[in-house]
């Protein structure tokens, strides 16, 4: 029961990573870009989250729309100011815009909010939900279910409507897809929209779990989502998703089994080895050298 | 033997020994004041941390994301070293030095054999995971002092010592790289098939940058041990390592003079920017965003260009000159 308890937990942690590993497989695939700022727009989503809840007294099913609006807006705006004047450079330059991007929002949200953590009061309260004798968090349910319904959303809208079809093809060829009218920057605005969108909803379900925000909270769940990705194959969406769930799995049950502090090395660990076995990740395309 | 003592070299030698002792007699006047005494040896060990990390990311080609993992485990080597033997500074510190580049380059080629594996994205994943796994393991171990850090340090760092061990290591990589090594290193980040069917061993020469640049590393750890007197796991982390690899990129790729000044940079303007306090770290972002930004415009490096053709072209006229 324990077991199927942290199980529970795994799950919905995992969702998080996943629904986090969405926005930087959906941005690698397309601009080939590591985007290092995705996970401090996490912790916009919960500030936003919590000045609509506390100050302006939103009920959660505006306040969350309103936190998903703010963090798309932000996430096209990124992309316009510093990522598009450098489609052509180098990835490393690319990396380092990134890089400067999360300091700056990091930064940015210390100088209004100061560095002490903000109590969030969380949007989802759902109590413990009883089968039997067996008890379970009724958060990590919600959070899971959240997660399925966005999950099969994005799904749905990648491959059946024409925005999700032009963005596969740009991930596919990006000047092919220009040759065919895609139009290629407004593709690219789309995917840091509904990543940035969706990393908003993660960091809501983050902190309903975990009850506090401050500046650098976005930072421990962005990278460990990056491993995510990176787990699953990035650039893939299914990946993203798979490679999500088995970290938050791993993650809790190693906390619960192994050693609370050794969680993360495990968790590193675990990719090292899966990346020796399969270098391109689990279900990443393996990526043929043309000579 | 002649070759080593050929004009070129005397006269770099004789630059070296200028700067040490102008900075030495600076120092000495009391020109400093007590803070910028304190960069001098953290300039100096950003120093060596960013041209070592050049091998790996300027000259191999390779994005590494844990270049304060190698600097934590020789840190930590030389300094449980020095804690624990009672000999006298200079026979401990070398031999602390010695043991913390040793280990740290050992890290290397663990660290090194998942490269041969690996290409770009993956790669950089994997070093940020073994910098992550180096500094919670550090966290953990009692017997290094966990999270609370590893106390009593004697502090041996000083400005002649780190600028002895800079000198070595620019010499050491500079030569590395103009040597027959350094081209195939090189030859590997232009195009790696090209290399290897022209019969460069690829295996061998990108664990031998891992492992020059880890050694270095390493000694840098140790340094910076004996100087704070303090070392705690939490330095370590993802942005120190992200911290060296902006000078590197900062200073421009492939370019050792490059890193040298973007590290004397990058360690100097946080504390000129200190009277600015919160608005520093905002400052520092943006002109991260901005240098990126400007070096990629085609307006600004058109720009930049005209600048100094206009010299190039002033030189080369007197050049002509001279010849008639």
């Amino acid at each position: 029961m324990e077991f199927l308890a942290q199980l529970v937990n795994g799950l919905s942690l995992g969702s998080i990573y996943a629904l986090i590993a969405l926005g930087y497989t959906m941005v690698y695939g397309i601009c080939k870009m590591l985007n290092f700022a995705h996970g401090d727009v996490i912790m916009v989503g919960a500030y936003t989250l919590s000045i609509a809840m506390s100050t302006l007294h939103f009920p959660p099913y505006l306040a969350i729309p309103v936190s998903m609006l703010v963090c798309a807006v932000l996430g096209v705006t990124i992309e316009r100011i510093a990522y598009k004047p450098l489609r052509q450079a180098s990835p490393l330059a690319v990396l380092i815009t990134a890089i400067g991007v999360s300091y700056f929002l990091q930064s940015l949200a210390l100088l209004i909010f100061g560095s002490t953590q903000r109590k969030v009061e969380s949007a989802i309260n759902v109590g413990l939900i009883h089968i039997g004798d067996f008890a379970i968090s009724g958060n990590a349910v919600v959070t899971l279910l959240l997660t399925i319904v966005l999950m099969v959303g994005l799904t749905w809208f990648i491959n059946h409507t024409m925005t999700g079809k032009a963005m596969l093809a740009v991930s596919e060829d990006k000047g092919a897809a220009q040759l065919m009218g895609v139009n290629v920057n407004k593709t690219i605005a789309v995917t840091f929209l509904s990543g940035s969108a969706l990393a908003a909803v993660a960091g809501v379900l983050y902190i309903a779990s975990y009850g506090y925000v401050g500046p650098y909270t976005g930072s421990m769940p962005g990278i460990k989502a990056f491993v995510a990705a990176v787990l699953g194959g990035i650039g893939s969406v299914p990946g993203a998703m798979l490679g999500g769930i088995l970290l938050g799995i791993i993650e809790s049950l190693s906390k619960a089994y192994i050693s609370t502090q050794l969680a993360d090395a495990i968790v590193f660990g675990v990719l090292i080895v899966v990346l020796l076995v399969k270098p391109t990740g689990l279900l990443g395309k393996k990526v043929t050298e043309k000579v | 033997m002649k070759q080593l003592l050929s004009k070129k070299n005397l006269f770099l030698l004789a630059v070296i020994a200028v700067i040490y002792a102008v900075l030495f007699a600076l120092d000495a006047q009391g020109f400093f004041s007590r803070q910028a005494k304190a960069l001098l040896v953290p300039i100096g060990i950003n120093i060596i941390l960013a041209v070592s990390l050049s091998l790996i990311v300027g000259f191999l080609g390779e994005l590494s994301l844990g270049h304060a993992g190698f600097m934590s485990v020789g840190a930590y080597t030389g300094c449980m070293l020095t804690v624990n033997l009672d000999l006298p500074m200079y026979i401990e510190l070398p031999l602390a030095m010695l043991m913390g580049g040793i280990v740290a380059a050992i890290f290397g080629v663990i660290i090194g054999i998942p490269a041969l594996r690996l290409r770009g994205d993956y790669l950089a994943i994997v070093t940020l995971a073994f910098g992550e796994i180096i500094r919670s393991i550090f966290n953990n171990l009692s017997v290094v002092g966990g999270s609370g850090g590893l106390n009593g340090i004697p502090k041996y760092s000083n400005y002649t010592i780190v600028y002895i061990m800079l000198v070595i290591t620019i010499i050491v990589i500079t030569n590395l790289v103009n040597s027959r090594h350094g081209r195939a290193i090189c030859s590997i980040r232009d195009n790696k098939i090209a290399a290897e069917s022209m019969g460069i061993p690829v295996v061998y020469y990108k664990l031998l940058a891992f492992v020059v640049a880890a050694f270095f590393a390493g000694i840098a750890g140790v340094l910076y041990g004996h100087n704070l007197g303090i070392l705690k796991p939490s330095t370590f982390d993802f942005n120190k390592s992200i911290e060296i690899l902006v000078m590197v990129v900062m200073g421009g790729m492939g370019s050792i003079p490059g890193s040298v000044i973007a590290a004397l940079l990058i360690t100097v303007l946080p504390e000129i920017l200190r009277g600015l306090q919160d608005y520093r770290m905002l400052i520092y972002a943006v002109v991260l965003i901005v240098m990126m930004l400007l070096n990629n415009n085609a307006k600004f490096n058109s720009f930049k260009q005209r600048v100094f053709s206009k010299k190039a072209k002033k030189q080369g006229a007197d050049l002509a000159k001279e010849g008639e």
